[in-house]
């Protein structure tokens, strides 16, 4: 189904339909991830993906018209590499641990701690949680500062465009 | 969009519930799925739906840009004044069991706290980039 999602936004021409197709790709992604158990990625993807990225792209699409200029080049050359890194990354999955596998490198370094040590040690049940705030407080405080780079970002270069637009007359 | 009756009456429903999930996902945290991210997503959701039903200016009537300004740094400032708060009492920075009289209530508060700060800058910076875009329209017309 998520083949299908992809194939119709790479067919498609009308912008308004890529957009609301891609909300449906995270809708399924979302429920991929639930599949998974993992609940708290799902609910992001859920309400990031499908949410609020929808509602931009739509205000975008307002702004800037909904019809694809039809591509002028050959798509044959980017086709290529496109196959090439498919088969590198297809191939690169070879070596990897079979899915689910207990004693793959990543299930026996530290998530045997947090599994076993983060209601102890941090009386919080939920460990993505534990793990998120506090073995990891340092990443998320990184990434709560990319947040609020990418907002004072935005509003940079809106706000000075507004104000440009409103000081000389074009 | 003022004249969808059925619009407005669903979304005036739905909104309070919207908001109490958004504190759920909050504060419940701790115990089930979600966290300060995926709460501030939902709670700037909510001022967005608001947006699309009653109009921006209404929305923006209810929280002003000042506050959502606001908010994108206050987060972070909450976030990093708790790891000062762990210096202070004699720890590492962004050391939580120096918080509480015990170990483990020092990192509940510790990640009570930081899980606020994420959810406000978060929320803030989803409103002021859908305010910046939808506003922007307006500010076409003008010139």
């Amino acid at each position: 189904m998520m083949a299908v999602t992809v194939l119709a936004i790479a067919v498609q021409r009308n912008l308004f339909s890529v957009v609301v197709l891609a909300g449906i790709y995270s809708f399924l992604m979302a429920t991929v991830l639930v599949a998974l158990d993992a609940v708290d990625v799902a609910m992001t993807e859920a309400s990031v993906g499908a949410g609020i990225s929808t509602v931009l792209l739509l205000g975008a699409l307002y702004l800037c018209g909904g019809e694809e200029a039809k591509p002028l080049a050959r798509p044959w050359l980017p086709l290529a590499v496109a196959a090439v890194i498919t088969g590198a990354l297809v191939y690169g999955t070879l070596g990897l641990p079979a899915f689910s596998d207990p004693s793959a490198p990543i299930h026996v370094h530290v998530v045997p701690r947090y599994l076993n040590e983060a209601l102890r040690e941090t009386g919080v049940q939920n460990v993505v949680t534990a793990v998120l705030a506090s073995y990891r407080g340092y990443d998320t405080l990184g990434e709560t500062i990319v947040v609020f780079t990418a907002g004072a970002g935005v509003i940079a270069l809106l706000r000075r465009l507004r104000r440009r637009g409103n000081g000389e007359p074009r | 969009m003022r004249r969808f009756l059925v619009l407005r009456v669903v979304g005036k429903l739905l909104i309070p519930f919207m908001l109490l999930f958004a504190l759920y996902v909050q504060f419940h945290g701790d115990f089930g799925p979600g966290g300060g991210f995926q709460a501030g997503v939902i709670g700037a959701a909510v001022i967005v739906f608001y947006a699309l039903i009653f109009g921006l200016p209404a929305a923006r009537r209810l929280v002003p840009d000042a506050v959502v300004e606001s908010m994108v740094g206050l987060g972070v400032l909450l976030y990093a004044g708790v790891g000062v708060a762990g210096l202070v009492f004699g720890g590492n920075y962004l050391d939580y069991f120096v918080l509480g009289a015990d170990p483990v209530s020092g990192q509940h508060r510790g990640i009570f706290w930081v899980e606020a700060g994420v959810a406000i800058t978060v929320s803030g910076v989803m409103l002021k980039i859908f305010y910046m875009f939808a506003g922007r329209r307006r500010a076409l017309e003008d010139q």
